[in-house]
């Protein structure tokens, strides 16, 4: 059982259709996707859900094992039960998946991809490259790092 | 001079009646009651304006509350019984003139402190806001850790929680268990106190259902639930301070409604002494006149 657990998270969408749980699998995920200021999704059906997290980047679909993870700078795809997929860039954050495929993804600012630009991007990654080399105290440091670490995930996701 | 004996005769026994107000007493009165009624009026818009304001802002911070909270429900996380450090926040503000939003949070704080306390359990408190401060410090001073001010003059943001939060961890002080005490909004005329629980790290990870939650490290629960304590704070905060503009849209209509009867009341005092002067005046030129 716990081979099939840890084999359904590495390789969720090729074993969608071979899990061995005794009952069947949830037919619908019920997502809720907010920011302190803003909702996207209240406890919504949608097809899979991509994450990314501290410790690397998967996919949610129903039935996924429960786990509890920390989300780091990155872009999140929602593809919902018709096909469409949106994305949104999250700064930080906790995702929760429960045992009855409840999906909560708080993120500590969220916000979709379109309504970022380029060129801001790479201007403030530039700007926080060059604040590395001067910096030396060790708050400021971890500040200017994890402003990098934004940025570059911005430019990469734009790109 | 009949008029004058008869003064001299009854003065000695109405000499515990208060004398009838003159007319420049009640103008001064009415006068001063008509400035409040203003500024009671003017302080219900504001009220009015903000409580709209951070209702529309509630709706998704109540999401995200309930969203923060789910997996504690979920997996039914308690926490054991024999534990012995408890916290309690109590979220409140700076500002009075909104009924009893602050009594009633401190009244349930001391409730707890005192079954805590009775229970033999260490209990240390956060106050988010100067009016709980002024309440609590004199009878349970020693069992505050943190006081926050400046809370409720402009709207809580997440910032305002990660900083309480921040603190709260780096005050090194180990909680097992712990609520937060808040005002929940429930429509424009009421609230509830409420009470949420907060959960340690520790509590957390040994709790039983804690085992189906796959791939956890130490690290990563810690980091969630650091951030869980934040959001938790940050939905009381909402809570609160839409509880509390709503109270206080009440308590000043309430009283400029008071004040509004009271101008009336002393408008007919006031026309009933000027009358009573005039009657009296009139009676003196007469009875002058007359014992010419």
């Amino acid at each position: 059982m716990m081979a099939a657990k840890f084999l359904l998270r590495r390789a969720v969408p090729a074993l969608r259709h071979a899990r061995c749980y005794a009952d069947a699998p949830a037919a619908q995920m019920s997502f809720t996707f907010a920011s302190p200021t803003q909702v996207f999704f209240k406890e919504a059906s949608v097809k899979q859900i991509d994450v990314p997290t501290l410790t690397g980047a998967f996919g949610i679909l129903p039935a996924h094992v429960p786990t509890l993870q920390v989300l780091r700078p990155g872009v999140v795809t929602v593809f919902n039960d018709d096909g469409s997929s949106t994305k949104y860039f999250v700064s930080s954050g906790s995702v929760t998946v429960n045992a009855d495929s409840s999906v909560q993804l708080l993120a500590e600012e969220a916000v979709p991809l379109d309504s970022l630009d380029l060129t801001t991007a790479k201007a403030n990654l530039e700007k926080a490259q060059s604040e590395l080399v001067g910096v030396s105290d060790e708050a400021a440091r971890a500040e200017v790092l994890i402003s990098m670490e934004a940025s570059e995930a911005i430019v990469k996701a734009l790109e | 001079m009949f008029a004058r004996t008869s003064a001299a005769v009854f003065l000695p026994q109405c000499g515990q009646v208060r004398n009838m107000a003159t007319l420049k007493d009640i103008t001064i009165r009415l006068k001063s009651i008509k400035n409040i009624q203003k500024i009671t009026k003017s302080m219900k818009m504001v009220a009015a304006a903000k409580y709209s304001r951070a209702e529309r802002s509630l709706k998704p911070a109540r999401v995200y509350g309930t969203g923060t909270m789910a997996l504690y429900e979920k997996a039914e996380i308690k926490a054991p019984e024999d534990k012995n450090k408890h916290l309690i926040i109590g979220v409140s503000s700076d500002r009075g003139l909104c009924g009893a939003i602050h009594s009633s949070v401190a009244k349930a704080m001391k409730r707890e402190i005192a079954k805590l306390s009775g229970a033999g359990k260490e209990v240390m408190i956060v106050n988010v806001g100067d009016k709980l401060r002024g309440l609590l410090y004199r009878t349970h001073g020693k069992h505050i850790l943190i006081n926050c001010k400046e809370v409720g003059r402009k709207p809580p943001t997440f910032m305002d929680a990660s900083v309480i939060a921040t603190e709260l961890l780096d005050s090194g002080y180990e909680f097992d268990q712990g609520s937060i005490v808040f005002n929940r909004f429930r429509s424009v005329i009421s609230y509830k106190t409420d009470e949420k629980p907060l959960f340690s790290l520790d509590t957390v990870a040994s709790s039983e259902n804690m085992g189906i939650y796959d791939d956890i490290d130490a690290d990563v629960l810690r980091n969630y639930q650091e951030f869980a304590l934040v959001n938790i704070i940050y939905f009381g905060l909402k809570e609160s301070t839409t509880s509390e503009q709503s109270a206080r849209m009440t308590a000043m209509d309430n009283a400029s409604k008071n004040a509004s009867e009271m101008i009336d009341k002393l408008t007919m005092t006031f026309n009933r002494t000027r009358q009573a002067v005039i009657t009296k005046e009139l009676i003196e030129i007469i009875s002058g006149a007359a014992a010419l």
